[in-house]
């Protein structure tokens, strides 16, 4: 732990905004968001629809300077990312930093087979021959537990069922050995068992390849069983961050401590599972004060008027809340 | 890696293949007995032929159907059956140069405005609501009032209004595609834009342009008999159904099977590409 803190991270995020539309109707979907990533570790982006959790990953990526514009920076290999041209943005897309999606039915072309999509982004990214790619291919397909890898080379993602798209959508994504593996709900549409046989899988090829993940996630328990840090995401901001294990053991901030509370492991069975009131306020017309003021429970008046910031509280965490909760909410799951 | 393997999820069952689909079809069956027949006849009219379409017998004027003549003769004595039988090679291939041309430049603009929006969109919008505005017909007429009449200028014409219709298609079906996450696993794997628009997502997007196209292969030919009947399209002594029809229009109360061959002909190809396009409709469809 020691050691991964005195290197400099993979990725370094800082200040990032990203914003939709202009004017009276311009939604600030990623405000003032900061973390960083180190290799080999796991970052857990959570929070609840709409807080912003895949704008983050996709205006990294600069995908979301197609819709609306992106400021702060994301330093990769001493370079501000965000400000890359489009030209140089390819190389380092699924070069060096690769992503998945959440919807494993869609996010392969069914067109082509899936050899032919692993062909192409080694064909995009690496100065392998032909042999070597298929080589690589079928190696891409072993490693993500495809049987058989090489005899289904030539076979349409129709053909796979939605745990194996998954695998392979990973194959795709690692294939050209990206250093950082952006997830976005990578398990969300696959059923239980899937889901655990795939963050395993993520997880040790992210040991095998040294690579960082940023892994978005609604689940409280795969955060507690895959990340080293964990990033709590509110109406577009991160409310607080730490390591897993301490942020998980002792919520500072009320959102997480409602998050944690509303896990059905953390509660006693055949008790009523607690649910955060009201919802998250639309991004159009955010309050003054405290996005999660109307919801909180230790509501005070500063909350209102003024806006707390990310600040640090003990040891490698940060919360941003005036009245940080002590000694209170569930323990990790 | 060993327990991950353990689970093995079954691959659906093989379904049959297209080839296999479409002969099951009556309907596309027929349709494309129909085209291929007609197809024959274009590419070879003179195998199938008796006479010259444009031998003039002044001895056997507006006769009525025999086994020498099946279809009559013509007020100057031409061989109504061989007419009809060589016009197949202009209608047939108004069908295609009318149609290829709109549906290439319309597909590949369609797929552009549809993949990057903004501005090049909204002034496609625009023209496109312009050239709609138009009946088709009166469109291409006043094209071709303006560049003249003849078959070239006719299938200008075409395409100049006919583009719009696959551009309006190919759009709208690149931007549902684009829904679709494998258009932002391009993106992320860092693909180029040319190779996203039309290595990906052109053949997703291709069904209903193809099925457009049989329809409007249809729709040519009868436009351009339309013209051609007008005296804007096909001129004669050509043998084309259009020019068929206008030059047994004033005999049709004695000598009716002069404008009821080619009009038949017309019905009956027209017919087959739109069974070919409701059959293609349903084998072309993305699977899985």
């Amino acid at each position: 732990m020691t050691l991964k803190s005195i290197q400099t991270p993979l990725l370094e995020v800082s200040g990032l905004c990203t914003t939709f539309g202009a004017g009276n109707a311009s939604i600030p979907a990623v405000r003032d968001v900061s973390f960083t990533v180190n290799k080999g570790e796991v970052l857990g982006l959570v929070g609840e629809s709409g807080s912003g959790k895949s704008v983050t990953l996709r205006s990294i990526l600069g995908l979301s300077r197609r819709y609306g514009t992106t400021t702060g920076s994301a330093i990769w290999r001493g370079e501000n990312i965000v400000e890359t041209p489009e030209a140089q943005m390819r190389k380092i897309r699924g070069g060096e930093i690769a992503m998945i999606f959440q919807e494993p039915m869609t996010s392969l072309n069914p067109l082509l087979t899936v050899g032919l999509q692993i062909d192409e982004t080694l064909k995009a990214h690496t100065d392998m021959s032909a042999s070597e790619r298929k080589k690589r291919a079928i190696e891409m397909l072993d490693v993500v537990g495809i049987p058989a890898a090489a005899s289904r080379l030539g076979e349409y993602p129709h053909q796979f069922s939605g745990g194996m798209r998954q695998r392979v959508m990973i194959a795709i994504a690692l294939a050209a050995r990206p250093k950082m593996l952006l997830a976005d709900e990578p398990t969300t549409a696959l059923d239980v068992t899937i889901q655990a046989q795939i963050l395993d899988l993520i997880l040790s090829l992210a040991q095998d390849f040294d690579m960082g993940v940023i892994l978005v996630t609604h689940d409280l328990g795969v955060v507690a069983q895959t990340c080293d840090q964990v990033a709590v995401m509110y109406a577009g901001r991160i409310v607080e961050q730490g390591t897993v294990r301490s942020v998980l053991r002792a919520p500072q901030h009320p959102y997480t401590v409602g998050l944690m509370r509303s896990v059905p492991e953390n509660v006693p069975p055949r008790t009523p599972l607690y649910s955060i009131p009201g919802t998250p306020p639309s991004l159009l017309s955010l309050p003054s004060g405290c996005a999660f003021a109307a919801r909180c429970t230790h509501k005070t008046e500063i909350c209102e008027t003024s806006r707390p910031d990310l600040a640090g509280a003990g040891t490698g965490r940060s919360v941003a809340c005036f009245n940080q909760v002590k000694n209170e909410g569930g323990a990790a799951a | 890696m060993s327990e991950l393997s353990l689970s093995q999820d079954v691959a659906p069952v093989q379904k049959p293949s297209r080839i296999k689909m479409a002969l099951r079809k009556p309907g596309f069956m027929v349709g494309a007995t129909i085209i291929a027949i007609s197809s024959v006849l274009a590419l070879f009219p003179g195998v199938f032929a008796p006479y010259d379409p444009n031998f003039i017998d002044y001895t056997a004027v507006r006769q009525p159907p025999s086994w020498l003549h099946p279809f009559g003769t013509d007020l100057l004595g031409r061989d109504s059956f061989s007419r009809v039988i060589w016009a197949y090679s202009v209608n047939m291939q108004m069908a295609v140069l009318a149609t290829i041309f709109a549906l290439l430049i319309g597909v590949v603009i369609g797929a552009l405005v549809g993949y990057y929006r903004g501005i090049a969109d909204m002034i496609f919008g625009r023209v496109v609501d312009a050239i709609i505005t138009f009946p088709f017909l009166v469109l291409v007429i006043a094209v071709v009032a303006v560049l003249g009449p003849g078959l070239v200028n006719m299938y200008i014409a075409i395409t100049l209004v006919g583009w719009v219709y696959y551009a309006r298609l190919m759009r709208a079906e690149v931007i549902s595609q684009m829904g679709n996450d494998y258009a932002s696993a391009g993106i992320v794997m860092g693909y180029s834009d040319l190779r996203i628009i039309f290595r990906h997502l052109l053949p997703n997007a291709i069904t209903p342009i193809v099925v457009y196209w049989m329809t409007d292969m249809a729709l040519a030919i009868l436009l351009g008999s339309s013209l051609g009947y007008l005296g804007l399209g096909a001129q004669p002594p050509q043998a084309e159904w259009g020019v068929l029809i206008a030059e047994g229009r004033n005999f049709i109360t004695t000598a009716w099977w002069l404008s009821l061959m080619p009009g038949i002909a017309i019905v009956l190809t027209g017919l087959g590409f739109s069974l070919i396009g409701d059959g293609i409709a349903d084998l072309l469809r993305p699977r899985g």
